[in-house]
């Protein structure tokens, strides 16, 4: 008889989800589903709304990257109302995005990703955390790690009021100037994240890349997927998280489309399946063919990687040097592994921090021409989109001519990578799991291994957590009975 | 002393609440001297079956962020409860419903007739609709039941103490801290980590008591930097709120919404306001009144930006 695997909740992400893990008679994995199990209804409870509240209210859709959203959601007001902020504005805001990815990744890399990699994914489950990950790479590294995610935090609470959730953007502009003394604090703090960034490269080289065993997994295919890549570039087709158009390149690296946010409707398009509460979102001209990857499939992602796969480079020095060493030591673009998208994450902390240092030393920095004029703006639609920290983000709003929020659509960061994270889990499950396996812990962890690449999860919490409480799969038979449970050390 | 056990749950919430535990920084290693967390989903490994199986009030301390919008946001909050000695409403979620709550605006029907029917994105010719039992070709999944109303945490189950804010402010989640360790806790159903005097206490802007003719959306205020928003004519809620956030918002320039709550005497934040900002109005005319108050839109989602639920009477 087939057997089953649920994990219920999974956990260290942000957010609720939960996987089912089918196998056939002789225990080779047939299926694997990626649900989640809660929708909360934003779109909706926005109608009625005042359109210059929204960026208040959207930022409860992520306590993690509320920025995004926050930012995301005053690009749609500016053209809803048909203006363009001042540049001093528009660094401004992306001043605070730059430190806000610095703070995301961090969390993500150090606290959560770093343990499979730094300690090792067979580990004992005790030591496959960050304090294992602390026990290996020292305790100074550990609190640099606290002072560098704490910094950026505060650089977004002295622009945005509070760093959860921001308050600082207003149809066409922002509603506070930083001062002298606060840009020298900002520009000081942007000179240490440059430092740390590089540091984070060399750590990965050290502990990762110099490991055969390491090197072989991010590139097994069972980390492998063959996906079209989504990701947001400038005028260069750079890399850029606030602004630019978005850039869609197939599984073969060849340039499928490049499209300004008010078209985005051309481009994406959402599927719906009974199983989550979660759509899929898909390539709207290939047409949906299913959970499936592949030249064929309309299946994207939207992740650092498929960022990196989806640009011609980095716009900042640093970070260009990292980009091409990347793509060296993994054989050209695009890169298909799965795993690699921690090292890809890394390389857009280093340019996060770089650019924060460039936004800090703009002249133009500390201006207070804050706001475009309204006067006489009439509002009615406006999409806006940029990079959240886990992938590309569309608000698009209508208003009627006061400005009442009549429709709002969100495609989030994550909703992207559904179909993406389905597929990881099942070829995971499906390289790993097979007729006389024994499911061990460590082969779970390796499973879960695949959908925390996608993941920027929160988990430098896990810095002051003792221990780690166990890893629970119950196995059940195809009514729900539970036939053995496998309960980790 | 042995070390008490925490335990931290989201419902239908942002993770903010858990970013703001974060946010106490070094801080966070006294709290893992005192403490081991034996259940938060963001950041440690045990799942639902550990919690269930966990013997009655053998964790200390729980703490439960969101509101309640799911059979398993409810399922989990009794759970909680009955392995809790001591039950904590963290952030305005599961205090008084959050901005989750103006899911109370609408209902299930039409979040999901828009989410996937109408939203322009949608390309779903089958008409499919995620249900809470799906059949799929290897078996049949399940997913919980979505309510048609958000509650708020204290009407699904009994509360203890109540920590405001969205999130709670860094610092006073650190003093809370500092009371939890010393022991000496408040009488039960306390709000804690705010204060019982209205924002305007904490407010750095000058108040004149200046009347006023009309109301100013944000956008188009000439706001001064200086005098309090409300005698500039931009709607703050403020003078209905609870301290305790230090006037964060207000310090960058924009009005409060009011995420602190409603003040210890008023059962509810929006009257509270509307008193407010009918007060500064500059006559003594009901006709006059009403028609500048009309000037403020979308008064429902301003008033009760963070708790529609709970303008019932909480007993």
């Amino acid at each position: 008889m087939g057997k089953r695997y649920t994990i219920d909740p999974i956990t260290r992400l942000e957010g609720h989800g939960k996987i089912e893990i089918f196998t056939d008679d002789d225990g080779n994995v047939l299926n694997a589903y990626f649900q989640v199990p809660q929708l909360r209804g934003f779109e909706t409870f926005c109608q009625g709304r005042a359109v210059e509240e929204l960026p208040r209210i959207v930022t409860r859709l992520c306590g993690v990257c509320p920025e995004a959203h926050h930012l995301c959601s005053a690009k749609a007001v500016d053209a809803v109302y048909g203006v363009e902020p001042p540049s001093s504005a528009k660094k401004l805001r992306e001043l605070m995005y730059m430190a806000h990815f610095v703070h995301s990744h961090i969390a993500h890399f150090y606290a959560l990703a770093a343990a499979d990699f730094v300690v090792g994914p067979h580990a004992p489950v005790a030591e496959r955390n960050i304090l294992g990950v602390v026990a290996k790479v020292g305790l100074k590294i550990g609190g640099e790690v606290i002072t560098q995610r704490s910094n950026a935090q505060k650089v977004q609470e002295i622009i945005g009021g509070k760093a959860t959730h921001p308050v600082c953007a207003l149809p066409g502009g922002m509603s506070r100037a930083i001062t002298e003394e606060e840009r020298a604090q900002i520009e000081k703090w942007g000179i240490s994240a440059v430092e740390f960034g590089e540091f984070g490269l060399e750590l990965f080289n050290d502990v990762v890349l110099k490991n055969k065993d390491y090197v072989e997994v991010i590139k097994s295919d069972a980390y492998s997927l063959n996906c079209h890549n989504m990701g947001l570039v400038d005028e260069n087709n750079k890399v850029n998280f606030y602004d630019g158009k978005v850039r869609v390149v197939d599984t073969k690296g060849k340039e499928l489309y490049k499209y300004a946010p008010k078209d985005y409707l051309d481009y994406v398009a959402e599927h719906t399946e009974q199983f989550s509460y979660l759509k899929f979102p898909f390539l709207k001209k290939i047409g949906w063919k299913g959970i499936v990857d592949g030249q064929e499939s309309s299946v994207y992602w939207a992740t650092p990687l498929s960022r990196l796969n989806a640009a011609d480079g980095m716009a900042t020095p640093k970070a260009q040097k990292a980009y091409e060493i990347f793509y060296k030591a993994l054989g050209g673009k695009p890169v298909k592994a799965t795993l690699a998208t921690h090292w890809a994450r890394l390389i857009e902390l280093l340019y996060s921090a770089e650019r924060w240092l460039e936004l800090a030393r703009d002249p133009e920095i500390t201006s207070t021409e804050l706001r475009a004029d309204l006067t006489g703006k009439i509002p009615h639609e406006g999409m806006g989109i940029l990079e959240a920290p886990r992938g590309t983000l569309t608000h698009h709003y209508l208003t009627d001519e006061k400005g009442m929020v009549q429709k709002v659509n969100l495609i989030v960061g994550t909703t992207n990578n559904n179909a993406p994270i389905s597929l990881s889990i099942k070829k995971a499950a499906q390289g790993l799991i097979k007729k006389g396996t024994k499911v061990s812990e460590g082969v779970l962890n390796m499973v879960e291994m695949a959908f925390r690449a996608y993941d920027p999860c929160l988990s430098c919490a896990s810095h002051s957590i003792p221990g780690r409480a166990p890893l629970v799969i119950n196995i059940r038979d195809k009514n729900g009975e539970i036939l053995e449970t496998i309960k980790s050390e | 002393m042995a070390k008490l056990k925490i335990a931290k749950y989201w419902a239908d919430c942002c993770g903010g609440c858990d970013v703001s535990l974060l946010d106490i920084d070094a801080k966070i290693l006294d709290v893992a001297k005192i403490a081991d967390i034996v259940f938060w989903p963001i950041a440690v490994d045990a799942k639902y079956k550990d919690l269930e199986e966990m013997k009655d009030k053998s964790i200390d301390l729980g703490f439960f962020n969101g509101s309640i919008h799911t059979s398993e946001h409810e399922h989990i909050a009794q759970i909680m409860r009955e392995k809790s000695k001591i039950l904590v409403a963290y952030g305005s979620c599961a205090c008084s419903g959050g901005i989750p709550s103006l899911a109370n605006f609408t209902d299930k029907e039409s979040i999901f007739e828009w989410v996937y029917h109408q939203g322009p994105s949608n390309d779903n010719p089958r008409g499919a609709e995620p249900g809470t039992r799906a059949k799929v070709p290897e078996g049949v999944l399940s997913l919980p039941m979505l309510y048609d109303k958000v509650k708020r945490l204290d009407e699904v189950v009994e509360v203890d103490y109540y920590l405001p804010g969205c999130p709670p402010y860094y610092k006073r989640v650190a003093e809370v801290i500092d009371v939890v360790a010393s022991g000496k806790l408040p009488p039960k159903g306390s709000v804690v980590g705010a204060k019982d005097k209205a924002l305007c206490e904490e407010c750095p802007r000058e108040r004149k008591e200046k009347k006023i003719k009309e109301f100013v959306r944000p956008q188009f205020a000439k706001d001064d930097g200086k005098t309090c928003l409300l005698e500039q004519g931009i709607v703050c809620m403020g003078p209905a709120t609870r301290g305790g956030c230090e006037a964060r918002c207000i310090r960058a320039n924009m009005p409060c919404r009011g995420c602190y709550g409603a003040l210890p005497e008023a059962i509810d934040q929006g009257a509270g306001a509307l008193s407010a900002v009918a007060s500064i109005i500059d006559s003594n005319d009901p006709v006059v009144i009403e028609k500048v108050v009309n000037q403020i839109v979308d008064p429902a989602g301003t008033f009760y930006r963070f708790g529609l639920p709970i303008q019932r009477v909480r007993s």
